[in-house]
């Protein structure tokens, strides 16, 4: 293939922040990135994660930090002297320019020669697999296609880096996956590093080489989606990652990791203490992995049930009026009582008192 | 599916026709009333005339300089005068749509329409005069000798035309520009476009269909200049509009006849540029100016 990234060696963020009046955006956000990596920044709306995106691409400025690319200081160049490909959450296609035009247009602003313009139209049109489309105006197209001509028109120029702002967000479901598959595709060929913004953490893990997980503008964990995904550094971290069980506890064992909580319950919980410094705790476990069990230390009392097709997924409330999030293989019915209970190995033990 | 149903009948309700519909008819009366009636009875009568065959007036019209003349008298003031207007709007909204305080600005730009023309006329025909507040800080200032004419000439009309016109070319330009997604500017930036090149390349072809627009309503509006043309302009003169010589037809000569053959071949001269320009218009992309089905 002859598109290809021009390469750099790093991308470096130094405490870049952004303040709106009094409301700090982003807070001093460090971090590296490698040639060719994919990156994924994730966290709940309003973390700051499409901030930091637009600050890359130059479309805000900085209130603080610097932004490097190898040696050079791009930060106070505008958007359009940086060369980075953006893919934008509503795909921001010019409605009056057929998809050809669309695609050529950073090539044309750059002062390509036309033939090299059609003839690296042809192969991004081809990468993204719309060649029979190129003379239609992008109203014409569904969404995934115009989703493609998105790419194509961000990956035409070459561009070292490409900044995709929630481009899946506006998909169904179906297209969702396929065009996760294609993006994986799409960045394996070309090679390109690529900063990509969502909130999905399934396209986050499926997606990223590495992770960077926001909240309120900081950085809570950069980590690989199995690092993030098995060993969440903190509580909020966690609940994000699908730990949706938090039950508060005292931490009444302590042997290395290994750590035996009292929740109240009518057994001690057994875990693996992350991040613990007193002795008041919380238990993060994922509804997978509660299972009703015949020595569960868990007493409760189901209050809902709804079938996934892989089992079962139900609510339920132990005497202390917390609610519960489980799995069951067999079906259980409402006001049922039932035992449960998780593997220590999976069962994740911070220090209570919230963000920290 | 069945074979054996017959396609259900399209009722009125299908169609859109119901109850409700009934509720255009006051307008659609007024309409007829108050345009069509009288719009037909003015052709009718041109072709009436008090001496010669039915296109009497129209020979009469055509044959007298003096006549005929004023169809380019107004056009050289409604057409520069339209032209500049939404020359000077593009670049006003390019800027103001990004301020906070639009809306004082906007109350300030829709007093002159609010005041009329005859007021902002008689306004500028003190303003402008040779004993005005312009020429005299001129003078003061030792920029000028003597009072350079800015009223009872085409100046005068030209300048009230801008001023009462610009308004309306401007809000409307805004609203046009204000209706492009931003993020398509940006995504232009991000591909390596400059300002001027994403005006020329992304604003300036989403907004062409609507300046044709403004430009038929800027146009039709200056061509009927009356107010403007006989107070601050030389009506037997160079500002002899065609307005005027309809309205001198019918209340100097009281010639109706010959008044409605003037107004009608003014409406042929303002579809003629109407059409024109809306013909041009469909050459351009008019769909929505948003940057995807986000």
């Amino acid at each position: 293939m002859a598109i290809a990234s021009a390469g750099f060696r790093e991308l470096r963020l130094d405490g870049m922040s952004r303040n709106f009046g009094a409301h700090n955006a982003l807070k001093e956000i460090s971090l590296t990135v490698q040639r060719g990596e994919f990156i994924a920044l994730l966290g709940p709306s309003g973390c700051g994660k499409s901030t930091a995106l637009n600050c890359l691409a130059g479309l805000l400025s900085l209130s603080d930090g610097a932004i490097w690319l190898d040696e050079k200081r791009i930060d106070t160049l505008k958007p359009e002297e940086r060369g980075f490909g953006m893919v934008f959450q509503n795909y921001a296609l010019f409605p009056h320019m057929s998809v050809r035009r669309n695609v050529g247009f950073g090539l044309q602003m750059s002062g390509v020669p036309k033939a090299e313009i059609e003839r690296r139209v042809d192969e991004a049109l081809n990468v993204v697999r719309l060649t029979s489309q190129g003379a239609k105006l992008p109203g014409q197209l569904s969404g995934g296609q115009q989703q493609r001509v998105a790419i194509a028109r961000a990956i035409a120029v070459e561009p070292p880096l490409v900044l995709m702002d929630e481009p899946l967000s506006n998909l169904d479901a179906k297209l969702r996956l396929e065009m996760r598959a294609e993006i994986r595709r799409i960045h394996r060929l070309l090679g390109s590093a690529t900063i990509y913004v969502t909130h999905d953490q399934d396209e986050a893990l499926s997606l990223a080489d590495r992770i960077v997980v926001l909240r309120d503008g900081e950085v809570r964990q950069i980590g690989t989606p199995q690092d993030l995904y098995r060993r969440p550094l903190h509580a909020d971290v966690a609940e994000f990652m699908g730990f949706r069980n938090a039950i508060q506890g005292r931490l009444v064992r302590r042997e290395g990791e290994e750590v035996e909580v009292d929740c109240g319950f009518a057994g001690a919980i057994r875990g693996q203490a992350v991040d613990v410094a007193g002795d008041r705790v919380v238990v993060a476990i994922r509804p997978a992995d509660l299972v009703p069990m015949a020595d569960g230390p868990i007493h409760a009392e189901v209050t809902g049930l709804e079938y996934r097709g892989e089992g079962y997924y139900g609510t339920a409330t132990e005497p202390g009026g917390a609610e519960l999030y489980f799995r069951t293989d067999a079906p259980l019915g409402v006001g049922a009582a039932v035992q449960l209970g998780a593997p220590a190995e999976r069962t994740l033990v911070y220090a209570a008192g919230g963000v920290g | 599916m069945s074979t054996s149903s017959r396609p259900r009948r399209r009722t009125l309700a299908d169609r859109g026709i119901d109850g409700v519909t009934l509720l255009v008819l006051p307008a659609a009366l007024f309409v007829v009333l108050l345009f069509v009636y009288p719009f037909v009875y003015g052709l009718l009568l041109s072709f009436a005339p008090k001496e010669g065959g039915w296109l009497g007036n129209y020979t009469k019209f055509f044959s007298d300089p003096y006549m005929y003349g004023t169809i380019w008298l107004t056009l050289r003031l409604a057409l520069p005068v339209t032209l500049l207007n939404i020359a000077l709007s593009v670049p006003v909204a390019m800027q103001v749509r990004h301020m906070r305080r639009q809306r004082l600005l906007t109350t300030i730009l829709v007093l002159p329409i609010t005041l009329g023309t005859v007021l902002v006329a008689e306004g500028l025909l003190n303003y402008l005069g040779p004993q005005g507040w312009l020429n005299r800080t001129l003078i003061l200032f030792g920029l000028i000798d003597r009072p350079i004419r800015l009223v009872h000439n085409y100046w005068g009309v030209f300048i009230s035309l801008v001023i009462t016109g610009f308004p309306f070319t401007f809000l409307l330009t805004l609203s046009m520009i204000s209706g492009i997604d931003p993020a398509l500017e940006q995504a232009a930036a991000t591909l390596g476009a400059r300002a001027r090149s994403r005006f020329r390349h992304i604003v300036l072809p989403l907004i062409v269909p609507g300046l044709a627009v403004t430009f038929c309503l800027a146009f039709v509006d200056a061509f009927s200049v009356f107010p403007s043309a006989v107070m601050l302009g030389a009506p037997a003169g160079e500002t002899r509009v065609i307005s005027f010589a309809a309205a001198q037809a019918a209340f100097e000569q009281y010639d109706y006849s010959y008044a409605s053959a003037i107004a009608m071949i003014m409406a042929v001269v303002q579809f003629g540029f109407v059409g024109l320009v809306l013909a041009g218009r469909g050459l351009f992309y008019t769909g929505p100016a948003g940057g995807g089905k986000g």
